[in-house]
């Protein structure tokens, strides 16, 4: 796993191959993955904080509305955000739903796809997609890429910033700090199979429990969220309800990278580089065929003079 | 004054004069620098033209404020030349012998105004594109004010618009420096020979001749 870090799979605005492609023996490193059991979280936010204090990233402040999110929407110095959400059920009994929202770290990301920048977005050979500051020029195109609306400004360098999987920390065989600082054990870290497979498990056993408690408690449709429209992702929940990720979770029930971007960097980038370079040809082709208008029908094309002959003819 | 223009010695003709040949000039930079860096974020291949022109971000930063130089440009053309590229009698003949033009059978071309057919066509399509650059460049400028379906539509039409002005914009060079000779010494002299007015724009050339006979 040490060793992923190193390598790269995905590259954003790269001409030609990813560099080192083709270097190493057909060795497939394990995908990380983050496993989020939303049934367990019960909102402590020492995540918020650990991931702070590792990425020393500067003071957040909190903005108090009347709930028990710390802001509304992560920003480029808090990467890692508890939202909540309160919701009276039919039967009058309240439910506090906390969802640990960051980065998804998509195996197809669109912001990866958006960005212009060469090298400014890569994805290791973990899965892990990381912004690399002094390449990314400040486009914002992974903004409007993005499904999950995560990559945010920072407003004095325009550079863009986000949840890095704590790519530093799984290079050296650590977890993540989120991961490290959770005292409910609703936070887990490993491959994304092993992960998967304790996922559906923990699924399963909240639909059991639904089933032989007659619905006093459990969940009947608690499921396993790993979106198949980016490919999967890096972060995975267990949901109390996966046939409506947004109303209780707040997640895109079917994300995808927006279909603009994919009509831009693929049919339209492909259409106006053969428009491009037919028109270039073509215009070309023209003139061999036809040759100038000269200024002066049986001269050379040399300003007139005035002299005889030239434009009275 | 439907079409300025007037007789030089030397059997010339002033075609355009300093003011509408600065502001020519004034598009044409601002354009070509929002085309190179704009080719620089549409193709990983020619982002070493960025590099080149001070690193990714510079031309990140510049390229908006150089866009609104570029519509600035634009509004100022449209105020010298708008009333006279409207649609005039002569333009849907001069379309349907356009072959012709493209052929080099000038005589086969119906006369022309100081503008023809295609020069219109040339103004109006470059006008609504720079309408649409402008448009979704300011989205595409501060994304993270605009709702996601806007900055999605932007994203898209943005390119789409620019690329054609940049069919426009090969058509234009080529016309104006190679193809059409004396055309590119038009725009930055401002005169054209007698034979050149004579032969591409014989309505608007006839009457600087009748205007200049009247006065005399």
């Amino acid at each position: 796993m040490s060793q992923a870090t190193l390598r790269i799979q995905k590259i954003s605005g790269h001409a030609g191959p990813v560099p080192g492609e083709g270097m190493y023996r057909d060795v497939k490193e394990k995908q990380v993955c983050k496993l989020v059991d939303t049934t367990t979280c019960i909102g402590c936010k020492a995540c918020e904080i650990a991931c702070q204090e590792w990425n020393d990233l500067p003071f957040a402040s909190t903005t108090f509305d009347n709930t028990y999110q710390t802001m509304p929407d992560t920003t480029w110095n808090f990467w890692n955000l508890i939202r909540f959400k309160e919701h009276v059920r039919d039967d009058g009994t309240m439910m506090w739903l906390m969802r640990k929202d960051q980065c998804m770290h998509c195996a197809d990301p669109g912001c990866l796809e958006a960005c212009p920048a060469d090298g400014a977005i890569v994805q290791y050979a973990n899965g892990i997609v990381d912004f690399q500051s002094d390449r990314c020029i400040g486009c914002g195109y992974c903004i409007t890429g993005c499904p999950f609306n995560i990559p945010k400004f920072h407003p004095a360098t325009h550079k863009v910033h986000k949840c890095t999987l704590c790519a530093d920390r799984v290079t050296e065989g650590l977890e993540p700090a989120c991961i490290k600082a959770c005292p409910t054990g609703c936070l887990h870290f490993g491959t994304k199979d092993d992960m998967l497979d304790l996922a559906g498990r923990r699924a399963k056993q909240l639909r059991d429990n639904y089933k032989e408690s007659k619905g006093t408690f459990g969940f009947a449709n608690a499921g396993v969220y790993d979106p198949p429209g980016v490919g999967g992702t890096g972060v995975i929940y267990v949901l109390h309800d996966a046939t409506n990720p947004e109303f209780l979770n707040g997640l895109p029930k079917d994300p995808h990278v927006p279909w603009t971007v994919k009509l831009w960097k693929h049919p339209l980038k492909w259409l106006g580089n053969v428009a491009m370079i037919g028109g270039a040809i073509g215009l070309f082709t023209h003139y061999l065929r036809y040759g100038p208008k000269l200024e002066h029908k049986n001269g050379n094309g040399a300003p007139a003079s005035g002299g005889p002959g030239g434009a009275q003819r | 004054m439907s079409s300025p223009g007037f007789l030089l010695p030397n059997n010339r003709v002033l075609r355009y004069n300093f003011r509408e040949r600065m502001v020519h000039w004034s598009a044409a930079v601002s354009y070509i620098y929002l085309l190179l860096t704009g080719l620089a974020f549409w193709s990983p291949w020619l982002f070493w033209i960025a590099v080149v022109l001070g690193g990714g971000t510079v031309s990140r930063v510049l390229h908006p404020w150089i866009g609104l130089v570029f519509t600035f440009a634009v509004l100022l053309m449209y105020g010298l030349w708008a009333e006279q590229m409207h649609e005039a009698n002569g333009d849907k003949a001069w379309w349907q012998a356009m072959r012709y033009y493209i052929s080099n059978e000038d005589e086969k071309v119906p006369a022309a105004g100081r503008f023809n057919g295609g020069q219109k066509f040339l103004f109006w399509s470059f006008f609504w594109c720079g309408i649409v650059l402008l448009l979704t460049g300011i989205v595409l400028w501060y994304p993270q004010q605009f709702p996601e379906a806007v900055r999605l539509v932007s994203i898209l039409l943005h390119p789409a618009a620019a690329l054609l002005t940049i069919g426009l914009f090969m058509l234009h060079v080529y016309m104006g420096t190679a193809y059409e000779r004396g055309a590119f010494g038009s725009v930055i002299r401002g005169d054209v020979s007698r034979e050149f007015a004579m032969r591409h724009h014989r309505t608007w050339f006839e009457d600087i001749v009748r205007e200049a006979s009247g006065k005399r």
